[in-house]
């Protein structure tokens, strides 16, 4: 296995390796907190990052699969498109940002505005999520097996988020929607893809009421 | 008893509120929500108009006009990309999305962009194939709603430009009213069909200028430090926006002044937010100057550039180059007086249309509509925009070769007088005739 120790190689060696490795496994050590580390990956490679990263870690990540081993700062797999990346502690806020597919899975709490303008990813958040989770989520799931914080959904299109626990103040134009049959089924496989322990019949669901997607004066005290 | 012709020529129009100030509030009584349109500011604003070049005489030796060389050819992005970007004339097309303009005119606009040997740029909705195809150097954009953005096309783009704001709106999203969210577009976006598209106006993973600065390290570090990455702002408090830039890491700064266009926004968007670009450009250069960046790291300024002059007299404020949106399309023939009796199903005129918005566009460059972007085939569009910058980049080299300069970024402030005290004061040249420079205590 390919080995990099960020105390003695640069983030920028790292990444480089990263983007012309077609292949492999490849371990990360000593990542105290960095900033970029494994973002733009584009090969079918397995990354294990052993410890805190800083800012945008697997930021638009395809492909790859990426675990790290510790919190990760704002930004986390940041418009990730394909593979999966795994955090095993807490992260930051806007973790997913715009995230147009792939996986997201947090096996701790998520910060604010988690899964901000999601576009497609599937988020699994083992914990709890802070105020202004899926904001503008346009696309794709958000899975909140602890509590959401205020504003959860606010303006969203059509994402789909999932809560177990306990909702603040629902964002503008989202509301509580009926869990069918089929969307405890679609949800139970995501929980048992991503190896989160938890009962699909025990999430409600939530999605856009569609009132503001256009302009009507009727709804101008919803913004 | 009716009133006569007489009587009514002597009807007093009230200043406070004249007749489209009147139209509006009727507007407004009726229909409760704010005017969403296209186009740029129409109010009367300082402008390059109002300085004057001072050529050659005794004290300057002029340049032979049609046989001594002025040469134009402008660098981007020589501060950290491996790969600056060169480009043959100041003139760069500014992002205008596909979803805003019809396939017909982003490919036009890459193809004359093309053969100037500049750049055109995409805009809030990704890139097209098409525009890639026909755009030789192509400028992608990295937008607060990130619809469409992906790594692809971060790798196979020329520059990138992180969108703070632009001179239209400054501290507003874009807009895209449904009836231009076609299929195409919405799956462009991952949107719904017909949705009255309003993006963010902030971006998701970042909020100041110190995660900026580390978002420009993430997307140097996805396109292994090659390609230059631009910041645009709009024209407010330009000293400290394009300080904060150059903390941040820019290569190329993009200051969009207020008459800056757009395909549709809120009208007291466009006509009350901003500043003129007129200052903006000296706000700007005295910014790079003070940090000592001036012509490391490069400025670009747009918003209402309309002809060589007005080039001429941005790039002597001390702009690398310029950017036109507007022009571009007035070239590709915005407001021009045909299909007159589609501007009247719009209830406008040429000369007056601002109807981006409706997708209607007469001529064919605000439209999905198969039929009317008929009216703009890419190879007539492309050869209209490339004679209108052609004209542009000759008109440059006429002022700069009468200013003695022997390359247009050779122009500068000193070749300048300002014809009105508001000019003066704020592009900082004296009022003609004087050595007056308002606000100047020196």
């Amino acid at each position: 296995m390919k080995a990099f120790d960020l105390n003695t190689d640069s983030v920028r060696e790292l990444n480089q390796y990263l983007h012309d490795s077609p292949s492999g496994k490849l371990s990360v050590t000593n990542p105290a907190g960095r900033h970029c580390i494994a973002c733009g990956i584009d090969n079918a490679v397995e990354v294990s990052i052993d410890g805190h990263v800083g800012y945008y870690c697997a930021g638009m990540n395809k492909t790859a699969q990426i675990t790290i081993g510790g919190n990760a700062g704002p930004g986390v797999a940041e418009n990730i498109m394909s593979g999966s990346v795994r955090i095993k502690g807490n992260a930051s806020q806007s973790a997913g940002a715009s995230g147009r597919g792939g996986t997201l899975i947090i096996e701790g709490d998520a910060s604010a505005r988690c899964g901000i303008s999601m576009k497609g990813v599937d988020i699994v958040v083992a914990g709890s999520v802070g105020h202004l989770s899926a904001f503008m989520a346009q696309k794709g799931r958000l899975v909140v097996c602890g509590d959401a914080g205020d504003f959860l959904g606010d303006s969203i299109y059509e994402a789909c988020i999932y809560v177990r626990g306990k909702v603040g103040e629902l964002g503008a134009d989202c509301i509580e929607k009926e869990m069918t049959a089929a969307h405890v089924h679609g949800l139970e496989d995501l929980l048992v893809a991503t190896g989160v322990a938890a009962n699909a019949d025990d999430f409600r669901r939530y999605g856009s009421a569609r009132k503001l997607y256009n302009f009507d004066i009727d709804h101008a005290d919803d913004y | 008893m009716p009133m006569t012709t007489e009587r009514k020529l002597s009807l007093r129009p009230s200043a406070t509120f004249p007749q489209h100030v009147l139209d509006e509030i009727h507007r407004a009584a009726d229909q409760g929500i704010y005017e969403i349109r296209g186009f740029g500011a129409k109010r009367s604003l300082p402008t390059f108009d109002d300085l004057v070049f001072l050529g050659a005489s005794m004290s300057r030796y002029a340049l032979e006009g049609y046989r001594e060389k002025c040469a134009t050819d402008v660098v981007m992005g020589t501060r950290h990309a491996k790969k600056p970007i060169e480009l043959k004339i100041p003139i760069t097309i500014a992002g205008m999305s596909f979803g805003a303009l019809g396939a017909n005119a982003k490919e036009a606009i890459g193809r004359a962009a093309t053969a100037m040997g500049t750049s055109t740029t995409t805009g809030d909705g990704g890139m097209t194939e098409e525009e890639r195809q026909s755009s030789k150097t192509l400028v992608y954009q990295v937008l607060p709603s990130r619809y469409g953005l992906n790594p692809d096309d971060i790798r196979r783009a020329d520059a990138l430009e992180i969108v703070v704001g632009q001179g239209a709106k400054p501290g507003g999203g874009g807009m895209l009213l449904g009836h231009k969210v076609t299929e195409r577009v919405a799956g462009m976006r991952d949107l719904p069909v017909d949705i009255d598209q309003r993006s963010a106006c902030r971006h998701p993973d970042w909020t100041g200028p110190d995660d900026l600065a580390i978002k420009i390290q993430e997307l140097r570090e996805i396109t292994d430090w090659e390609i230059p990455i631009y910041i645009k702002i709009g024209a407010t408090r330009v000293s400290y926006d394009v300080a904060l830039a150059v903390k941040s890491g820019a290569d190329v700064i993009v200051v969009d002044g207020m008459q800056g266009g757009t395909a549709a926004t809120q009208d007291v968007f466009i006509e009350h937010v901003g500043i003129p670009t007129l200052p903006a450009v000296r706000m700007a250069v005295e910014a790079l100057q003070e940090l000592g960046m001036h012509r490391k790291v490069q400025l670009i300024v747009s918003g209402g550039i309309r002809s060589g002059a007005d080039v001429a007299k941005a790039l002597a404020l001390g702009a690398d180059a310029v950017s036109i949106g507007s022009a571009a399309m007035v070239a590709l023939g915005c407001n021009r007086s045909v299909f007159l009796e589609d501007y009247e199903a719009l209830g406008t005129a040429p000369g007056y249309c601002h109807h981006c918005h409706t997708g209607r566009c007469p001529v064919g460059i605000t439209t999905h509509d198969a039929e009317l972007q008929e009216r703009l085939p890419p190879e007539q569009g492309a050869r209209w925009l490339r004679n209108y910058l052609t004209t542009m980049v000759l008109e440059i080299q006429t002022l700069a070769r009468a200013c003695g300069k022997s390359h247009v970024l050779n122009l500068e402030p000193e070749d300048l007088a300002a014809l009105t005290i508001e000019a003066a004061a704020m592009a900082k040249v004296p009022l003609a005739g004087t050595d007056w420079i308002p606000g100047n205590n020196k």
